[in-house]
C-alpha cells in the first residue's frame, strides 16, 4: 500500500482490478488532515503575519517597496544580519555538540535518577527571560560566583551563546534522543562484534541513522537562536543586536513598519535558507529504521566502556556547570529573606502578590490550563501534520508539496514573535469577519502557544513515524488490513509512544509564554511568567523575593510535567492508548 | 475492503476536526473569567455596560477599589494590561481604527504628543474635584484635554548610602558629579530604547546639558565605566548593590520613590537615596479611546481614577504621587521619598519631534 496526496485526490468510484478508485473516506480523511492544519496556521499565522508585514510597504494606499532599499542600505542591517547568523550557529553548534553525548546517556543509558534528569534539563527551556537575567547574569556580574573568575564574561557574546546553549540543550536531547531510544542496537552490536571500534561503529552505523533527527534538532535550534530576543537584551545589550531585537525595536518602540517589514523579510529569507538546507541534510539522511522498544535498547551506563565514559562526562559538565548552576543560583536566592535563610518567600506564593489581585499559586493553575488548551491543539494540528509530511508520495511534484508543508509549519518558530503579536493587533479585531474581538478576550494566548507549540510536535513524532519501515505497512495491507486499520496499528502506535516527548515538548513551549503571547493582552488572569514579570517590576525585596519563588515554581511544574510527560511512553500505558 | 473500514477514517478526520474546533473554542473558558470579548457587550449608554480599561503592565490598584467603583457606577470594567509605556502608545496607535477598549491609563509624557498627534484619544467630560489639580500637568497643545494627568513620578539616580558609607567615598550628588573618576564603574542605568525610565534619563539630560551638551554628557558617562542593563529589573535587581540582588554596582538610574523599599526589616532608615538634582519627571495620563464603544464609561472610570481612593492609593499599588493635592501621602514617603523641587524638564512635543533621532544617536555613542 503507498499512500500518496496525489491518490488522495478525490476520484471517479471506478475500482479497477486491484480497487484503484479511493474510497471516500480516506479522501475525506487525508483532505481534513491537510486542511485543518491549514487553516490554523493561515489564520493565526500567515494573515497576522501578512496583515502587518502589508501595513509596512503600503503608504497612502499604494505599494511602497521603497524601504528595501533605504533599510538594506544601511551598513548597520548587515551586520544585524552578520551577528544573527553567528550567534545562531555558535548557539546550535553547541547545544549539539552537548546535546546529542546526553541524549545517548538520557535516552540510551539507564542509571539511578535517570527521569530525573531528563525532566531537570528541560527546566531552562521554559524559564522566562526576566528570570534568566537572575539567574545567570547574576552569576556573571562582578562579585557573582562566575564573576570573580576574571572572565568578564556579563555583557558579552560568549555569555549569549552559553545561554542560548543553556535553553536549547534540551531540544537536542529530546528531539535526538526520541529517535536513538529506539534505535535497534543490534546492527551496532554487530558492526562491534566485527571488530569495529565504538567509535567507528558509532561513526558508520549509528550517527547516519541519528542524522535525520540531528539535523531536525539543528533546524529546531537554530530558529530558536535567530529569534531569541529577550536573552540577547538581558546577557548582551543591544551590542548584539540581532534582526529578532531590531524587529522589536523598530516596532514597538518607534513603530516604523516599514524598516519592520523589510527586516521580517529579511529573516524569513535567512529561516527559510536554514530549512532548505535542514531540509536537504534531513532528505539525504532518512531512511527506514529498525526501530524497537525503548527499554530493550537501553542499557545500563558502562563506565569502563570510552564511548559512555564520554557521555558521561560531557553530560555531567553540561548538566552541572551550564544548566544546574544558575537554577541552583535561583533557588539559593529564592531561599534568603531579610531575616535570613527561610521559607519566607515561598509562603507569599498563597498571598495576593501586593496588589497584583491574583496569588502566584492562581497564577500557575491558569497557566496550567492555558498550557493545557494549548497543547491539545498543537497535538492534534501537529499531529496531523506529521501524519501527512510522513508520507512519501511517488510522485515528485507530491514529495515537493510534502516537504513544502513541513517547513511551512515551522516558520512560526522563525518569525518574529513581535510581528505575529503585532498582526494579531490588527487582525483579530474581526476574526473571518466575526464579530469577535479575540485580541482582549484571552482566547488567543492558548492558541498563539499552540503556534509555536506545533512545530515542536512535528519535528517529535515526525522523525519516528518517517522511520517506520513501508515494508510494515505494506505487510499490514497485504494480510487484509484497511487503509484505516493499518494507520491505526501501525502508524498510530509508534507516534503515540513518541507523543510523551511531544506532549511534554509542547506543554513546556507553552508554559514557558513563547513567542507572540508576550504581545497579547491579559485580561483578568495572567500567567504565572506574567505574575513574575510583573513582580520584578516593582520594587522591594519582598518582591524580588516573591518573584524568584515563584520562578522556582514555574521551574518545578515544568520539570514535573516533563517527567509524567515522560511516563507516558513506557510501553504498557503507550499501547493501552 | 468493507464499506465500514472505510467509513471510519473519514469519521476520524471529522471527529478530530470537531475536536480540534471544540479545543479553540473551549479556551475561551480557560483564557479569560468572564470569556467575553473586550467591548463587545458594551452598551454605550452612561451608567451601564462593559467598560475596557486598556493599560502597561504595573497598572496595580488595592483590593475592592475597582470593585466598589462597579458597584456604584453600575458598570463592569475589563482590564486589559499588556507592554511597557511607549509600546502601549504604539499599539494604540496601531489599533486606532479598531481600539482595544474604551479608555487608556499609562500614557507618558514621552508619549503623550505621538497619541494625541495621532488622535488616539479624545476629549472626555471629567468632572472629579481632582480634575483641576490635574490640569497643572496637562500636555501642551492638548487645548481639548484629550489627556487627563492621573498621577506622576521623578526618574532619578539612585544611591546605595550604606555602600558609600562604608567605604568612606562621598555619595555623588549631581549629573555632573557622576563624571568623577571616584565613581568609575560603579553606575547602571537601564536601556533608553527597551526602558521608559532609562528614556526619561536621557531627557533628564538633555534637559540638563540642553542639544548641544548630552551626546557628550554620555560619552563622558561611557568612559567612566557605566553599564547599561536591558530594564529597570536588570538593572535594580541584578546590578544595583542594594535592590536584593547584591549587585556589584552602588548607583542606579530608579525612582525617587525607591529609597522607602529599602527600610531593612527592623531598621528605621532606608539604606539607599534618591539624587533629587537628577531628575526627570514622568507624568501618566488617561484619556477616552477614539472609537470607544462606551465613551462614557471610560469618562467615569477617569473619574474615579482622580477619585480620593484611588488617588491616596497609587503611592502604595503603583509607587507614583497622586496628582491630587487633596489626598495625604504615606508617612513613610513624606520622610523618605520627597520629590525633586526643580526636576529636568523637556516639552513633550520636543520629545516626540526628536525621540528616534535622539535615540539613535545615543545608541551610537554609548552602545556603539
Amino acid at each position: 500500500m503507498t499512500t500518496t496526496l496525489e491518490r488522495a485526490r478525490p476520484a471517479a468510484p471506478a475500482p479497477g482490478p486491484r480497487g484503484g478508485g479511493v474510497p471516500p473516506g480516506r479522501v475525506l480523511f487525508w483532505g481534513a488532515a491537510v486542511v485543518v492544519p491549514l487553516v490554523f496556521l493561515g489564520v493565526f499565522f500567515a494573515w497576522p503575519v501578512a496583515a502587518i508585514v502589508g501595513r509596512g510597504f503600503v503608504t497612502d494606499g499604494a505599494l511602497d517597496l521603497g524601504g528595501f532599499a533605504d533599510v538594506l542600505g544601511r551598513p548597520r542591517t548587515w551586520r544585524i544580519v552578520g551577528q544573527t547568523l553567528t550567534q545562531a550557529t555558535l548557539g546550535t553548534l553547541g547545544s549539539v555538540l552537548l546535546g546529542v553525548p546526553a541524549a545517548y546517556l538520557l535516552h540510551r543509558c539507564t542509571f539511578p535518577g535517570r527521569a530525573a534528569v531528563r525532566a531537570f534539563v528541560t527546566v531552562p527551556f521554559v524559564l522566562p527571560t526576566v528570570v534568566v537575567g537572575v539567574a545567570f547574569r547574576s552569576l556573571l556580574v562582578e562579585g557573582g560566583l562566575l564573576g570573580g573568575l576574571g572572565l568578564g564574561l556579563d555583557g558579552t557574546m560568549t555569555a549569549i551563546v552559553l545561554a542560548l546553549v543553556f535553553f536549547n540543550t534540551a531540544v537536542v536531547v529530546r528531539t535526538v534522543g526520541g529517535l536513538w531510544e529506539r534505535l535497534d542496537p543490534r546492527a551496532e552490536q554487530a558492526a562491534r562484534s566485527l571488530g569495529a571500534s565504538p567509535w567507528r561503529a558509532f561513526r558508520t552505523v549509528t550517527l547516519p541513522a541519528l542524522a535525520p533527527a540531528i539535523a531536525s534538532a539543528a533546524s529546531l535550534t537554530f530558529l530558536f537562536c535567530a529569534t531569541a530576543f529577550g536573552t540577547v537584551l538581558v546577557l548582551g545589550g543591544r551590542q548584539f543586536g540581532t534582526v529578532e531585537t531590531e524587529i522589536w525595536v523598530q516596532t514597538t518602540q518607534f513603530l516604523d513598519l516599514r524598516a519592520a517589514a523589510v527586516l521580517s523579510v529579511v529573516q524569513l529569507v535567512v529561516v527559510v535558507a536554514a530549512l532548505a538546507l535542514a531540509g536537504r541534510a534531513r532528505a539525504r539522511t532518512e531512511r527506514a529504521l529498525h526501530l524497537t522498544e525503548p527499554v530493550d535498547a537501553a542499557h545500563p551506563v558502562r563506565l569502563r566502556d570510552p564511548f559512555d565514559m564520554v557521555a558521561v562526562v560531557v553530560t555531567a559538565v553540561t548538566v552541572a556547570g551550564l544548566i544546574a548552576l544558575p537554577l541552583v543560583n535561583l533557588v539559593v536566592r529564592s531561599l534568603r529573606t531579610p531575616d535570613g535563610w527561610g521559607l519566607g518567600n515561598y509562603a507569599r506564593l498563597a498571598e495576593p502578590a501586593d496588589v497584583l489581585r491574583v496569588t502566584p499559586w492562581e497564577a500557575a493553575v491558569t497557566s496550567l490550563r492555558v498550557a493545557l488548551d494549548a497543547t491539545v491543539i498543537a497535538v492534534l494540528v501537529g499531529g496531523l501534520v506529521a501524519l501527512v509530511v510522513s508520507r512519501r508520495p511517488r510522485a515528485a511534484a507530491g514529495r515537493r508539496a510534502v516537504a513544502g508543508l513541513d517547513a511551512l509549519f515551522m516558520l512560526p518558530l522563525g518569525v518574529s514573535a513581535v510581528t505575529v503579536g503585532f498582526g494579531f493587533l490588527v487582525s483579530m479585531d474581526r476574526p473571518l469577519g466575526l464579530p469577535l474581538d479575540l485580541r482582549t478576550s484571552g482566547v488567543l494566548v492558548p492558541v498563539a502557544q499552540a503556534v509555536v507549540a506545533v512545530p515542536l510536535v512535528v519535528r517529535t513524532v515526525l522523525p519516528v513515524l518517517r522511520a517506520i519501515d513501508p515494508r510494515l505497512r505494506e505487510a499490514a495491507a497485504t494480510l487484509g488490513a484497511s487503509p484505516a486499520r493499518v494507520l491505526r496499528t501501525v502508524d498510530l502506535a509508534v507516534a503515540l509512544r513518541s507523543l510523551g516527548l511531544a506532549l511534554g515538548f509542547a506543554f513546556a513551549a507553552s508554559l514557558g509564554e513563547f513567542g507572540a503571547t508576550s504581545f497579547l493582552a491579559r485580561p483578568e488572569n495572567p500567567t504565572l511568567p506574567v505574575v513574575i514579570f510583573r513582580l520584578l517590576g516593582r520594587p522591594g525585596v519582598d518582591n524580588y523575593g516573591t518573584a524568584l519563588a515563584a520562578s522556582v515554581l514555574l521551574a518545578a511544574l515544568t520539570a514535573g510535567i516533563v517527567a509524567v510527560c515522560e511516563r507516558l511512553r513506557s510501553p504498557g500505558v503507550g499501547s493501552s492508548w | 475492503m468493507t464499506p465500514r473500514t472505510t467509513w471510519r477514517p473519514g469519521a476520524r478526520a471529522l471527529a478530530t476536526a470537531g475536536a480540534a474546533a471544540l479545543a479553540l473554542t473551549a479556551c475561551s473558558a480557560v483564557g479569560s473569567g468572564s470569556g467575553s470579548g473586550a467591548s463587545d457587550d458594551a452598551t454605550g449608554t452612561a451608567g451601564g455596560g462593559t467598560v475596557t480599561l486598556v493599560t502597561h503592565e504595573s497598572f496595580a490598584l488595592s483590593e475592592g477599589l475597582l470593585e466598589q467603583f462597579e458597584e456604584e457606577s453600575g458598570l463592569t470594567v475589563e482590564v486589559v494590561q499588556q507592554a511597557d509605556a511607549g509600546a502601549l502608545a504604539n499599539q494604540l496607535v496601531l489599533t486606532k481604527d479598531a481600539p482595544l477598549g474604551d479608555v487608556v491609563y499609562g500614557l507618558d509624557n514621552a508619549f503623550a504628543t505621538r497619541a494625541l498627534d495621532e488622535g488616539v484619544v479624545v476629549p472626555a467630560d471629567v468632572t472629579a474635584p481632582a480634575a483641576e489639580d490635574a490640569a497643572r500637568y496637562a500636555v501642551e497643545g492638548d487645548d481639548d484635554g484629550a489627556l487627563t494627568a492621573v498621577d506622576y513620578s521623578d526618574v532619578c539616580v539612585n544611591v546605595d548610602t550604606a555602600w558609600f558609607a562604608e567605604q568612606g567615598v562621598p555619595e555623588p550628588t549631581t549629573l555632573e558629579s557622576l563624571l568623577d573618576p571616584a565613581y568609575r564603574g560603579l553606575l547602571v542605568v537601564p536601556d533608553p530604547v527597551t526602558s521608559s525610565p532609562g528614556l526619561a534619563f536621557v531627557l533628564a539630560t538633555i534637559g540638563a546639558f540642553g542639544e548641544d551638551g548630552w551626546v557628550d554628557y554620555w560619552a563622558g558617562l561611557r568612559d567612566n565605566g557605566l553599564k547599561v542593563a536591558d530594564g529597570w529589573s536588570e538593572a535594580y535587581y541584578t546590578d544595583f548593590t542594594a535592590g536584593g540582588g547584591d549587585g556589584p554596582r552602588p548607583i542606579v538610574l530608579s525612582y525617587a520613590s525607591s529609597p522607602p523599599f529599602t527600610v531593612p526589616e527592623g531598621g528605621t532608615e532606608p539604606t539607599t537615596r534618591a539624587l533629587l538634582d537628577t531628575c526627570f519627571r514622568q507624568v501618566e495620563y488617561a484619556g477616552v479611546l477614539a472609537g470607544a464603544d462606551n465613551p462614557e464609561g471610560g469618562a467615569q472610570l477617569i473619574d474615579f481614577l482622580l477619585s480620593d481612593a484611588v488617588q491616596a492609593d497609587l503611592p502604595g499599588s503603583m509607587y507614583v504621587y497622586p496628582v491630587s493635592t487633596a489626598v495625604e501621602l504615606p508617612e513613610e514617603w513624606t520622610r523618605w521619598a520627597p520629590l525633586a523641587e526643580q526636576p529636568f524638564e523637556v516639552a513633550p512635543a520636543d520629545i516626540d519631534a526628536h525621540r528616534e533621532e535622539w535615540l539613535a544617536t545615543w545608541s551610537d555613542t554609548v552602545v556603539g
